[in-house]
């Protein structure tokens, strides 16, 4: 069924993996050139459309379970570096380059409230570096490859984050205490990607998982898959790990804050998904064992504590980080569960999940804009003065809670079948509990919008910065509704990766 | 007794690089000095450079430059010299964060003034208590 696509033709379609990296790479510098702040918006969103795309045009030619192939610099591998698109890849190429283009609409018009003019081009470029370092570790198979974009990507992300500091000041040590973990969770996956590289001679993910399942059980491999596990970890707040997360998004601008916690942690799982199943065997005990005494654990206890945690916050961006934390645990779970339906779960839920959360996010910064601030009592009665940020805001919250007909309760749908599949009663009762908390603490923020007496009133945003928003409560219907660009393309993956 | 020695001393890169390793990982956990955690963030990166390095050497080996292209070579034996590129690579990405981090302190410092984070973290507090009702977006300006 794989089509193998011929290397060294002009085609366009054999260049795709490559171009959809090295668009926003190439704008990026152009901007910091060209310093016009008009224009670099104009570029950074032509580049993130591209992106977009190019990876429909992936997710299409991928999602017959073929997989496109790209040799940098015609170097055939094991020596060269590979890029790899299937349909696990595509899915999430598709959820980041939509997600940075929608970001990217609400930026034109907001952007100027959290940080001055003349920053705004540095600000674009580094968005589009960041963007090129997630795209690059969903594209690449090269595990050194995955962790050079991966710092790519997090550098970015510290530098994005600080930029919060001309509201408040507390974003300068959030972005260190990020700086800080996200590093030591970098350099322990190159130490763990130093250990495969010594047990196998190789870097390429295809060759590897080859040369590990004929050393069988090898002391070093083990080794480099703990370090491996702990370093994604920490990238992507696994709940002991997790403790960079909640000030890093509530003290970055909102711009940063949508497109983090729709992309980044995601990525960071792929990653770890994709060396469970494409470079390890996830039938060997090591792994398996693992998942099921460690992750599992962790992430039902992310789903309880971290919700609970969101329920007692009055700063809402605050209370929308913990959420995140929650639903990583839910990803984080389908995952653990080993089984075909729960990866599949955990996929569909990685882009649901950046839809919601987007939307939340953003119809909070819309909010803000008039509120001047984000906290909950700010909101009295602004369901009456701002009818249509509200009804976005209470759909996203919909989704985040999974009532029926929205995104968030397909995935939910997929991961409590899977947990009922495998027999873990428990786990399902634990998942409707932790859904039961979102419930309070989204209709804590619902009966503030609605029910409280307003002691201000303030006008609508702009039409320009409702339409991202719109765009996004769009999609956590549209997602909820038709499950073919999720739910399908997910069991593709699913069929690939166990394979 | 003898073997033991012989396997401690046949391991001393690896050894080496655990001291470093958790040396640097102790500083970055235990110093509450913004600058002693980059230092510290700094001597673990490194441990992670002699790691991949000392894999990649090979006993008697030499640097794997081609010197006689007409004689036979097949006798002599190289160095991997993949691992020290790689390390290249990551060094370049350490001297990124390390600047990154300093200048993150510097503007730290000037908001401020102070690099410790005990001390931050109280003013932070402060903030809190002081602000929390009223606008975040203004108490700054």
């Amino acid at each position: 069924m794989a089509s193998e696509i011929k290397q060294g033709t002009l085609e366009l379609v054999n260049h795709l993996p490559i171009l959809q990296v090295i668009i926003p790479m190439l704008i990026a510098p152009i901007l910091v050139v060209l310093n016009n702040k008009t224009l670099s918006w104009l570029l950074s969103f032509v580049g993130t459309l591209a992106s977009l795309f190019i990876s429909i045009l992936l997710i299409q030619a991928v999602s017959d379970g073929s997989i496109l192939t790209y040799y940098l610099g015609g170097w055939v591998p094991p020596i060269g570096i590979e890029y790899r698109i299937d349909a696990a890849n595509a899915i999430l190429l598709f959820l980041i380059s939509i997600i940075s283009a929608i970001v990217l609409i609400f930026s034109y018009s907001s952007l100027h409230a959290e940080i001055p003019e003349e920053k705004h081009t540095l600000f674009y470029a580094c968005f589009l570096l960041c963007l090129t370092g997630l795209l690059g570790v969903v594209a690449t198979a090269d595990i050194f490859n995955v962790f050079v974009f991966l710092e790519i990507s997090s550098l970015s992300t510290y530098v994005l984050v600080a930029q919060g500091s001309y509201l408040d000041r507390r974003a300068l040590s959030a972005s260190f205490n990020y700086l800080i973990m996200g590093t030591i969770g970098a350099t322990f996956f190159v130490i763990g990607i130093g250990y495969i590289y010594m047990a196998t001679g190789s870097l390429n993910m295809m060759d590897i998982a080859e040369r590990v399942s004929q050393l069988g059980d090898n002391r070093t491999i083990q080794a480099g898959f703990a370090f491996i596990v702990v370093g994604m970890g920490l990238k992507l707040a696994m709940v002991p790990l997790h403790v960079w997360l909640p000030n890093a998004y509530t003290f970055a601008p909102t711009v940063v804050t949508c497109f983090l916690a729709a992309t980044a942690t995601k990525v960071a799982l792929y990653v770890l998904i994709r060396f469970v199943f494409s470079v390890f065997n996830y039938e060997e005990n090591f792994v398996s064992e693992l998942f099921f005494l460690l992750l599992m654990p962790l992430a039902v206890i992310a789903m309880i504590a971290a919700s609970v945690i969101a329920i007692f916050k009055q700063n809402l961006k605050k209370l929308l980080a913990y959420s995140s934390l929650a639903q990583i645990g839910y990803m984080l779970l389908g995952l653990s569960l080993m089984s075909q339906k729960g990866l599949s779960s955990s996929l569909v839920h990685m882009v649901n999940h950046g839809f919601t959360k987007a939307a939340l996010f953003m119809s909070l910064g819309a909010f803000m804009f008039n509120t001047k601030n984000v906290y909950i009592k700010s909101l009295r009665g602004l369901g009456k003065s701002m009818p249509f940020t509200s009804g976005a805001f209470v759909i996203g919250g919909l989704s985040l809670i999974g009532v029926p007909g929205t995104a968030g309760f397909i995935s939910k749908w997929l991961l409590l079948e899977a947990a009922l599949e495998t027999g873990y009663w428990l786990l399902a009762i634990l998942i409707i509990v932790s859904s039961l908390f979102a419930v309070i603490y989204i209709w804590k923020i619902i009966e503030v919008l609605y029910f409280a007496e307003s002691t201000e009133t303030y006008s609508e945003v702009s039409v320009l910065t409702l339409m991202p928003i719109w765009i996004l409560a769009f999609f956590c219907i549209f997602l909820g509704i038709n499950t073919g660009l999720t739910v399908d393309v997910a069991n593709m993956a699913t069929e690939i990766l166990f394979k | 007794m003898d073997s033991n020695l012989n396997f401690i001393y046949g391991h001393l890169p690896y050894w080496l690089f655990i001291i470093l390793m958790l040396s640097g990982l102790f500083i970055v956990v235990s110093r509450g000095n913004l600058i002693k955690k980059i230092v510290g963030l700094n001597i673990f990166q490194t441990s992670v450079f002699m790691f991949y390095i000392s894999i990649g050497k090979m006993k008697g080996g030499t640097a794997p430059i081609l010197l006689d292209k007409s004689a036979n070579n097949s006798a002599v034996i190289y160095s991997n010299p993949l691992p020290h590129v790689l390390i290249l690579t990551a060094i370049v990405v350490g001297i990124a964060t390390t600047a990154l981090g300093l200048a993150l302190i510097i503007k730290i410092r000037e908001e401020y003034d102070s690099v410790e984070e005990d001390d931050i973290q109280k003013m932070d507090q402060k903030d809190l208590k002081k602000y929390n009702k009223k606008n975040v977006l203004e108490t700054n300006s």
